[in-house]
Order: structure tokens, then sequence, then C-alpha cells
């Protein structure tokens, strides 16, 4: 068991590494763009994929943390905070560096934070506001769970929407790129393309490591015993609010990483982000991936996205996404690699006799 | 200082009195049995003990100290352990994880190190693994320790559900109905598990109505009848006693 639960992470480098020699051998390294912008739409998906599957909770609102995440990123990075310069914190931000200041054509100065510190702000925003919104909501079940957390990714989107500092329909452009180590940074240059597809799915691994050793633990083995039965799990002296609370906000700093590391990518980020029906997409593969399974989830987020990014579903790019949520529930809610036809027929004619 | 102490104990569901000024205490190291018909409240003053439910008023002291209001996973962590009536198992997770679960109280690996799968965790994981498994050695289904818990037989589901609840090393264990659904011989089993953990030290509570079970086992037996306390004795006494000989072979007057 040890060593085997690694065994899918290497193929996932195997065949990260594959797609991009595949892409850059047959000239199709365009392809590289989308699958960047892929993988960190798939960090948020396993983070959500741990409260869904194997907490047993849902989320609504995970669209609300990626654009917290890409927001703050990105207006801390691109504003001008000029006129604070004299505040004794900014003085000191700049002494150790995490104060990027340029002149613009008219010679006045423009006063930005470092990518890092902006990357570190988005974080800790978003962990406060997780645990926030996740300790009075998270004592919500079943459909009202569900309905609190739409009301906050509601709020987010309409808070960006209405804040000019967030430029609002526009969103932000002209986001820098985010260097991470010198020589290494997140943005979407052509002549970075490969690399930057490596640092996506890099990160994507990363983030799939932790999640595989939680699964596998036992922190894990409490979050799949409160999926089972709550009642059950706090007799075993598990603390069942704290467990799911937890969880939550580990998830929702997967979706601010993403964010954060996507708008440097794309140098921007726009309302439709944080949008009601990203988030029904972030559930619809979480549950077409089969919930409690970690690596469908990815493998569905990975393709799905993928082909929604290449423009694949043309207009109807939010409906697919939502037929396909109705049809899993439906039709498959083990999701589809535990789909067997014969057993779902079944399930449907039984289901009138129970 | 008895182990568990319950004074006075109300419970109501709505107009409904599931368990009405109930008083009992239980020994360190006794085996003690509550019986009484069908909706009597044995299973609600379960719930109560264990923190599942707030009593409406009333007194509950483990160890000398007031468990009140206190959450069950706090009870829990207190070393009073449970099994459930109507049983509830951790669905897609084997027998020995199951097992496994039961010992959280008892181990400390948290979101961070396990994420980060900090190598002191490895030797707690070991740890934890063996353990389970002594305990279903001891309840006697090891060789179904890598089964899906759910798809055990009902009597096999009972013993994971002992053995689970044996992990945390509990000082009290509250077993609802362990022999409910077992056949003589596996009741006859029971019954000598029963004493054998008693055996390691650890005090048992127990609901069960196989009363030939219970006669056999129990140093003392407490019988409720519509939520109150009508009895509390020896079993041969209880045998006895015309009061629970009428609320058993029914009353005549009802
Ligand atoms: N959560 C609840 N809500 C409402 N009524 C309840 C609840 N739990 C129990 N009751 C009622 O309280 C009474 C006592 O139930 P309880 O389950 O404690 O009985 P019991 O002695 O365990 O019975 P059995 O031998 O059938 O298990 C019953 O009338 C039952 O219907
Ligand atoms: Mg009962």
């Amino acid at each position: 068991m040890s060593a085997k639960k690694y065994l899918p992470v290497l193929w996932l480098l195997l065949i990260v590494v594959a797609v991009q020699l595949a892409t850059s051998y047959s000239g199709k390294e365009f392809y590289l763009t989308q699958l960047t912008m892929t993988s960190y739409y798939c960090l948020l998906v396993i983070g959500l994929c741990m409260v869904m599957g194997y907490a047993g909770q849902i989320s609504l609102g995970h669209a609300g943390f990626f654009a917290i995440g890409g927001y703050t990123s990105a207006a801390l990075t691109t504003n001008n905070f000029a006129s604070y310069s004299e505040l004794t914190v900014m003085q000191l931000l700049n002494r150790y560096g995490c104060i990027i200041t340029t002149e613009d054509m008219f010679g006045d100065t423009i006063i930005n934070f470092h990518p890092w510190l902006a990357f570190a702000a988005a974080i800790l925003l978003t962990t406060i506001i997780a645990f926030a919104i996740g300790i009075p909501v998270l004592k919500l079940k079943g459909h009202y769970l569900a309905m609190a957390t739409l009301g906050f990714g509601v709020i987010i989107y309409r808070i960006v929407l209405a804040s000019e500092a967030l430029g609002e329909a526009d969103g932000i452009s002209e986001v820098p790129a985010f260097v991470l180590i010198k020589g290494l940074s997140v943005n979407g240059n052509m002549d970075d393309r490969v690399i930057n597809y490596y640092i996506a799915w890099g990160i994507l691994t990363i983030g799939a490591l932790l999640l595989i050793n939680l699964i596998n633990s036992r922190t894990g083995r409490a979050l799949r015993a409160i999926h089972a039965s709550e009642e059950a799990a706090s007799a075993m002296g598990i603390n069942t609010a704290r467990s799911k609370l937890y969880i939550f906000v580990i998830s929702a700093v997967f979706a601010a990483v993403a964010g954060a590391m996507l708008t440097h990518y794309n140098g921007g980020i726009g309302p439709s982000e944080a949008g009601v029906m990203k988030s029904v997409r972030y559930v619809a593969l979480v549950a077409i991936g089969g919930m409690a399974n970690f690596w469908g989830a990815l493998t569905m987020a990975a393709t799905l996205n993928f082909l929604s990014l290449r423009g694949m579903f043309g207009s109807y790019d939010d409906a697919v996404f939502g037929a396909i949520l109705i049809l899993i529930m439906l039709f498959a809610p083990n999701g589809l690699f535990k789909l067997s036809p014969i057993k779902a027929i079944r399930q449907i004619i039984n289901r009138d006799r129970r | 200082m008895p182990l568990l102490d319950v004074q006075l104990l109300n419970k109501s569901f709505g107009g409904l009195q599931a368990v009405s000024e109930v008083s009992f205490d239980v020994k360190q190291g006794a085996i003690k049995a509550l019986i009484g018909p069908n909706g009597a409240g044995k299973t609600t003053l379960f719930n109560l003990i264990a923190g599942n439910l707030p009593a409406n008023s009333g007194t509950i002291t483990f160890q000398g100290k007031s468990i009140q209001r206190r959450p069950p996973h706090k009870i829990a962590s207190l070393g009073i352990s449970r099994t459930f009536q109507n049983i509830k198992m951790f669905h897609g997770m084997t027998a020995l994880e199951n097992v496994m679960v039961g010992r959280h109280p008892k181990s400390h690996a948290g979101f961070m190190a396990a994420m980060l799968n900090l190598p002191w965790t490895w030797k707690e994981e070991k740890k934890i693994r063996d353990y389970s498994m002594e305990l279903l050695e001891l309840v006697e289904i090891a060789d179904f320790a890598h089964i899906d818990g759910a798809s055990l037989s009902f009597g096999q589901q009972r013993a994971v559900e002992l053995a689970r609840a044996m992990a945390a090393d509990p000082t009290l264990l509250l077993l609802d109905e362990p022999a409910a659904g077992l056949n003589i011989y596996e009741t006859a089993e029971l019954a000598k598990l029963i004493c054998k953990i008693r055996d390691m030290g650890i005090t048992i509570l127990l609901v069960e109505h196989d009363m030939s079970l219970v006669m056999d086992i129990s140093d003392e037996i407490v019988v409720l009848s519509f939520g109150k306390k009508i009895a509390e004795d020896v079993p041969q006494a209880i045998q006895n006693n015309p009061e629970v000989i009428k609320v058993y072979l029914g009353d005549d007057d009802a």
C-alpha cells in the first residue's frame, strides 16, 4: 500500500512528459497553452474532490475561492499604491524587496506589490474567508449546504463585478509575470510556453502528492468515516466539525493557488471566473470522476477542461457541464468509471420497488 | 466512587417522555445490563451518555467528572466507546480500516503531518494497523480484514463494530444489543468474548434482549419500562421481581 499509492503519480508524470514531447515534435506546441490552463483548473478540482468525495460535503462556491486568489494577486500587482508610499508598512515592505517601483511614460512613480507578497496575501485572505464561511456553513447538510455555498459564490461574483479596484465587468488585465525564482516565471510568453507547462503540471503533481498522502492517513480515514456515518465517526472520537472545516479550508487554498497562478499565466482575470456556472462545472467534474475517486476526478477534469478550453463545446460550454451533472446524478452516481450499464438499469427498475 | 454515575436523568421527545428520572451507577470492572421492552428508552439512555443527545435535566458523571453537554467526540476521548443497535459501519472501508478509525483518539497525525507524510507518522500508522489487526483477531474475524466492511455478514459486522469500539482502549464500553441477529452459538461466543473484555479491565454497560445472555454474564441489571427505572438488582433477584415479570409477561389490566 505504502508505495503503490504513488504509482499513479508516476503515470501522471510520464504522461505529462510524453504529451510535451509529442506536441513539441509534431509542431503543435500551441496545445500546451490550454494544457497549462487545464492543469490549474485540475488543481482546484482535486481539492474539491476531497471535500465532496472524501468528506461528503458539497461546495457550490469554489469559483469564489478561485476568484479571491486570482483577484487578490492581480489587484496587488497591478493597482498603483503610490499614494500609500509614506506609510511605515510600505517602507518596511520596500526594505525587504516586497515592493516594485516603476515609472510610467509621464514619469510618475508606480508602486506595486511583488507577486510573491500578493500571492501570500491571496492565500492568507482565502484562508481567513474560508474559515469565516466554513464555520457557520458546514453546520448545514445536503441542500442547505449547497444553497449556502452557492450564496457565497454569488456574493463574490457580485463584489467582483461591482468593485472599481477589481475592474468591474472588464476584470484586471496586464497582470505581470510571477517570478517564482530567478529564471522561473509564470507568464504567458510564447518563449516560456514549455517551461510554464511544466511549472503548472509540477504544481499539480505536488498538490496531488499532498492529497494522496492525506487520503491514506489517519486524517483521511477520519474524513471517509465522516462521509459514511457522521454519528459513528464522532463516537470514534473524531471532531467531525473540525475535520470538515479543515478540509474545506485546504480545498479553498488549492482553489486560490490555482486562481493566482492562472491569473499570472493569462496576464489577467475577469468576473466570469467567479461565476456560479464555473462552480457548477467543478462540481460536475468531481461527480463524473466518481466523487471519492481522486484519479477519476483528475482524469475527467483534465480531459473535459482541455476540450472546453479548445472550444469543443462551442457556445454550449456551460450547458454541457450542466447536462453532465444531471446525467451523472441520474444514471451514474458513482461516476463514469464505475458505470456498468446493466447495474444502472437494474437500479432504475428497483427504484420503484424501494 | 462509581465509574459512571447517572442521576435523575430526563429526556423527552415532544410529548414523549423517553427517559424519566433515571438514576443508576456502574462500578469499575463490572458488567452491567440495561434491559426493558421495546421503546423503554435504552438506546436513548445510551445516546445521552455518549453525548449524541442532550438531556433535559439530570447529571451524568464519568470518573468523577461531569460529561454533560460535551460533544460525542470529547466523551469518546475521555474513554467511553460504543456500538450501535442498528450497525453503523463505515462503508467503502475495509474491516481493518473500520477498526483503525476507532484508534483515532489514541493517535495524533493531523492534516499537516499527513499531507507532508512526515516520517513519525509512518510508525504511528504501523502501530494503528498492528493494534487493529490484533483486535480483529480477538473478535475472530482477522481473515476478513481486507474485505469491505459493509459486505460482511451481520454477525461479522457486529464483531467489527466491537473491535472498532475497543480500538480506543476505552474505560467504559457501551454495547447496544450486541447479540441481535446472532444465532445461539454465536451468542455463546459473544458471551465469552464480553467476559474476556471485562477481564481485560474494561467496564461494560450492555443493552440486550437476549435474557439468557444477560442473566449469564451480568453482575447487575437495571430494568427500564416506559422510560422509568422499575428495578435494579443482581440477576437472580431480577428474575424473581414481580414488577419485572409483570412488564415482561404483560399485565391483564393493561
Ligand atoms: N430521536 C428521536 N425522536 C423522537 N422519538 C424518539 C427518538 N429516539 C427515540 N424515540 C422514542 O423514544 C422511545 C424510546 O426509544 P429507544 O430507542 O430509546 O428505546 P429502546 O429501549 O432502545 O427500544 P428497542 O429495544 O426497541 O431498541 C421510543 O418511543 C422511541 O420512539
Ligand atoms: Mg434500542
